[in-house]
């Protein structure tokens, strides 16, 4: 499956990040298509989180440019210069990408329902009846319509991070970045949570995924990203990378997870 | 499905648990002792007459007791309200990444945490000695409203503003903490769903802090209803100013403290099970969690002692959401 657009969805040119002295990013571009499953792969530290956190604008970039679907994150040009965005056009930038995170983060306070239509209802305006009908197809899909009466805290592991993706896609967004989302699982509660994404990558949704889940990878991904050291290793389908890797360090990598 | 048979049919050969629970002869004696120390105490209440229980009762529902009551019962409410409306302005300022807007929050909290309240009460009802006149204007600028200080600040005005303004400084401190109690991903969370930060603060920070946040609160509400009556200092007659005015002309002391005492306790009653009330609501989704209920925290720090342990209904009936 190759979607065409005339835009790449994620646009990263020479992204550079650093927290105080620490260099975390040095330069990662990359490209995402629209409708691409792209799996961010490689050793802890070798910031691939620091970069999904840069797209939703969690972390600020220090060099470079950082495109969602044609915009610049966070900023603005203005007459050749950069300007920073306010505070509402930001939460409007992260409204269209959604985030699924290692520790799910679900508010613990509000039902799986609620968790699921609050920032549809809250941010986006929609009527509660609209959101909540979609809410309960979206949690149908992940396989948890008979929970939207529960607490997060009464769910198990897996589950959650079901919910958590379920309160992601009733934001319809156009781009969904995973953070890790499978690491905080016990292993036998790993399938079910893949399995979701797996179906969300088969209806062409533009996936982002950190992950150390080689055989998703190798499934679902059309290309797979190695980084290590703030940088790009290599890039290309998954078959490639896995069966012909070019760099050391991507082979080094590689005999340890495969 | 022969896992499943062995699951649910328990034949007889399986042994009960039966075992001889361990004595605590500890427990029982010092039980005996309370019980005769309690009996003591009641036995004396009932027998000595200089209690003058009569006179308690007569004055426990007189129209001078009651105006005091309610006049203590206003103050109390009235600066919890602005104290925790300020505090929480104060909390948010503090964490916010606005310097000047943290430092202003710590030094208010310090100045009013730092100087004794009745200080601060003598201070606002003599306000009209340092600034005779008040109003209001552009700074620097024409004055638009202006009044007498002694008019503007009654008696009542000062009470008001000296423990509202002092309990600011320590809600302040008791919602920082609830906020900080509050995970890191649940900011990440709500900023990626593109909420605002008043939204964050509003819809998912807040009402997470307040599990920490009412217990404290509540000590600080009981707390204010006693600290009420330093403002006898004013001449205010709230409930134990009214029943000191009672007993200076009847010289009946004991038999009023007792009075307002009383009073105090049914009042701190009912506070205590409106608090209960408020942390069962905002324990919605706890106790299932990392975070326990002290029901679940009593069950497990005793789980030792074999009599603490209850059998444990599958989990769900221990706090079940709500």
């Amino acid at each position: 499956m190759i979607p065409t657009s005339d835009r790449p969805m994620v646009e990263a040119d020479r992204v550079w990040k650093s927290f105080g002295k620490t260099q975390v990013l040095r330069g990662i571009s990359m490209q995402v298509e629209a409708g691409e499953v792209v799996c961010l792969l490689g050793p802890s530290g070798s910031g691939k989180t620091t970069f999904l956190r840069c797209i939703n604008h969690l972390e600020k970039i220090s060099a470079g440019r950082l495109l969602v679907d044609g915009e610049l994150v966070g900023y603005r040009e203005h007459g050749g210069k950069l300007v920073e965005r306010n505070a509402r056009e930001i939460a409007s930038q992260r409204a269209e990408m959604a985030m699924v995170f290692q520790q799910y983060n679900l508010f613990p306070h509000r039902t799986v329902l609620e968790n699921v239509i609050e920032a549809p209802v809250r941010v986006k305006k929609e009527p509660r009846s609209e959101a909540t009908e979609r809410g309960m197809s979206m949690l149908a899909r992940v396989g948890l319509a008979d929970k939207s009466s529960s607490y997060p805290g009464q769910l198990s592991g897996g589950q959650q991070q079901r919910v958590a993706i379920a309160r992601a896609l009733n934001m319809r967004p156009k781009l969904m970045l995973f953070d890790e989302p499978t690491s905080a699982l016990d292993p036998e509660l790993v399938g079910e949570v893949l399995d979701v994404m797996r179906s969300l990558a088969e209806e062409g949704m533009t996936m982002l995924v950190v992950t150390h889940e080689i055989g998703f990878a190798r499934e679902a991904a059309d290309r797979v990203v190695l980084m290590d050291g703030g940088i790009v290793l290599e890039s290309g389908p998954p078959q490639q990378v896995f069966l012909d890797p070019q760099h050391d360090r991507t082979k080094a990598f590689l005999s340890k997870v495969l | 499905m022969i896992a499943d048979q062995q699951e649910t049919i328990r034949t007889a050969d399986v042994p009960e648990v039966k075992a001889e629970p361990v004595r605590h002869p500890g427990n029982w004696i010092g039980a005996v002792v309370v019980l005769v120390l309690g009996a003591m105490f009641v036995h004396t209440l009932v027998v000595n007459p200089n209690f003058h229980w009569k006179v308690v009762g007569g004055y426990f529902l007189s129209g001078e007791i009651l105006g005091g009551l309610l006049r203590t019962l206003e103050l109390t409410a009235l600066a919890m309200v602005i104290g925790i409306c300020l505090g929480t302005v104060l909390a948010v300022m503090r964490a916010s990444d606005n310097l000047i807007m943290s430092a202003a929050a710590a030094l208010y909290v310090w100045f009013f945490r730092g100087t004794p309240l009745l200080v601060q009460l003598i201070f606002w009802f003599n306000i009209s000695s340092l600034y005779p006149r008040l109003s209001l204007g552009v700074p620097f600028g024409p004055i638009v409203v202006s009044g007498s200080s002694n008019v503007l600040i009654s008696a009542f005005t000062a009470a008001l503003l000296g423990l509202g303004l002092n309990q600011a400084a320590y809600t302040a401190e008791i919602v920082r903490a609830g906020i900080l109690s509050v995970p890191v991903g649940q900011l990440d969370a709500a900023a990626s769903l593109g909420m605002s930060n008043l939204m964050t603060m509003r819809r998912v920070v807040l009402p997470q802090a307040m599990r920490v946040i009412i217990p404290p609160l509540g000590n600080e509400t009981i707390g204010m209803l006693k600290t009420t009556s330093i403002v006898s200092v004013l001449a205010m007659p709230e409930l134990l100013y009214s029943a000191q005015l009672v007993y200076a002309r009847t010289y009946q002391t004991m038999p009023l403290l007792i009075v307002a005492s009383l009073w105090y306790l049914l009042v701190t009653t009912v506070l205590t099970s409106v608090q209960l009330r408020i942390e069962r609501h905002f324990a919605r989704g706890a106790g299932s969690g990392p975070v326990g209920t002290l029901h679940e925290f009593a069950r497990r720090a005793f789980a030792h002692h074999a009599r603490f342990r209850t059998p444990a209904p599958a989990g769900a009936a221990i706090t079940g959401g709500r």
